[in-house]
């Protein structure tokens, strides 16, 4: 996407970093920066036009992400766009390291790492974000949203959810 | 959601034969997906009714992009929504397989099973396709589709292996689907032009060929009927029966009550 500098405080650093402060509606403790949805900035001087990559095809929580980007990003002043597209397939790979974490601190285990290119691995370990034994076994592929796992930990016993691998 | 831009010209008779594709897929999606959600609150165990319910999820958002896809394709102010709701059920175009009824549990994992083997035959076919935006939707949805392939063959191979009322029912339910078995990769008018344009790596009857070549080793250690052959290709998206009927009225209920809802 084409960037240029139009006036201050309307620079992609500013706009990436505001869009840092915007949660997820399903898991707030991460942003849409953390979870790697962000694909493509345009500053115009009459618009700011933002491309994300929805996490799932019929990912319900599409219209408030937009919704809140918008919000969010009213402050600098010009009309903002947002859309979304799947000339990038977004995979669980996407998440950063900071965003792994924070998954992690809140009981959620991140996703297993696919790799480039590999096939999407579905009897990785994943370890216990609560207790971090690898002794976890899957109870659900399908949890209470489209991009969670239920899984069980055998050595503390705790059932918790992870992070779908896509 | 903005659609992929839709750059390349395409040939009229590509395009016609693209607009059945799309259509085919979706209304196939659009039908398992509702019909599935149908055991949302009554499967036989909390977890399937989480997974049945996130399983509907996914093929209702397939279907919905993929109705995108076609509205701007075929660009006569119809949006998906008119798409998935304003057809008459004669007009709908899923394979005759998800015309069966839900059924008990046999029935759907033996119908749903059917489906998502040759679904993933299909969209392997159109993942390398020249038309950039449905390859595009096509990468994207069958990183979604592995689980619930892997989830369904599960099932097949629990009820399968367990001797007693659940194998009795679930080689019941795939004899009952007879002749309709086959109908999801049946081949569809003016394919070979999809074929030779680059959006679809092989012709439908040679992708019913791959299909039963990759049920069959299965089938054999599971001692399961295989598909019968497809006896009336051109009924196979057509004549829909009573079911559907019943949950094309269903599906359009609110629709027709108030054209403008949204969720």
């Amino acid at each position: 996407m084409v960037t240029l500098a139009a006036g201050p405080g309307l620079d992609e650093a500013a706009i990436r970093a505001a869009l840092a402060e915007v949660p997820d509606p399903e898991i707030p403790v991460l942003s849409v920066v953390d979870l790697g949805l962000v694909h493509g900035i345009a500053i115009e001087p009459d618009r700011i036009g933002v491309e994300l990559l929805p996490t799932f095809v019929g990912c319900p929580a599409l219209d408030v992400i937009r919704g809140a980007v918008e919000e969010r990003l009213a402050s600098f002043g010009v009309p903002v766009e947002v859309s979304f597209t799947w000339h990038e397939p977004w995979t669980s790979d996407r998440i950063t390291p900071d965003g792994r974490r924070r998954l992690r601190e809140s009981g959620f285990a991140p996703p297993s790492p696919l790799g480039e290119g590999s096939p999407i691995a579905l009897d990785v370990p994943v370890p216990c974000p609560i207790c971090g034994s690898r002794r976890t076994i899957l109870e659900n592929a399908f949890g209470p949203t489209q991009c969670r796992t239920i899984r069980y930990c055998t050595a503390c016993r705790q059932p918790f959810e992870a992070f779908k691998a896509v | 959601m903005t659609p992929p831009s839709l750059t390349e010209p395409l040939r009229p008779a590509t395009k016609h034969a693209l607009e059945l594709l799309l259509l085919a897929m979706a209304d196939d999606e659009f039908v398992i997906g509702f019909t599935d959600s149908e055991w949302t609150g009554i499967a036989p165990m909390l977890e399937e009714d989480v997974a049945m319910s996130s399983l509907a999820q996914d093929e209702l958002g397939h279907a919905q992009a993929l109705y995108r896809l076609l509205a701007e394709l075929v660009e006569d102010g119809r949006d998906a929504d008119a798409f998935a709701y304003d057809r008459p059920p004669e007009g709908s175009y899923h394979a005759r397989l998800l015309d069966h009824p839900r059924g008990d549990w046999a029935n759907t994992i033996a119908r749903r099973y059917l489906y998502e083997t040759a679904d993933d035959v299909r969209l392997e076919a159109l993942s390398d396709g020249g038309w950039r935006p449905l390859a595009d939707l096509v990468a994207k949805v069958r990183r979604e589709e592995r689980y619930h392939l892997m989830h369904i063959a599960a099932w097949l191979e629990r009820l399968a292996e367990r001797s007693g009322e659940p194998r009795e029912r679930l080689v019941a339910a795939l004899e009952k689907l007879g002749t309709d078995a086959a109908t999801v990769l049946a081949p569809l008018p003016r394919d070979e032009v999809l074929v030779r344009d680059g959006i679809l790596a092989a012709p439908f009857t040679e992708l019913d060929r791959r299909w039963r070549e990759r049920l069959q080793p299965v089938f054999d250690r599971l001692r399961l009927p295989m598909p019968a052959e497809l006896s009336e290709p051109i009924r196979a998206r057509a004549d829909h029966s009573e079911a559907f009927r019943r949950l094309h009225d269903e599906f359009n209920a609110v629709r027709r009550i108030d054209r403008v809802a949204t969720w």
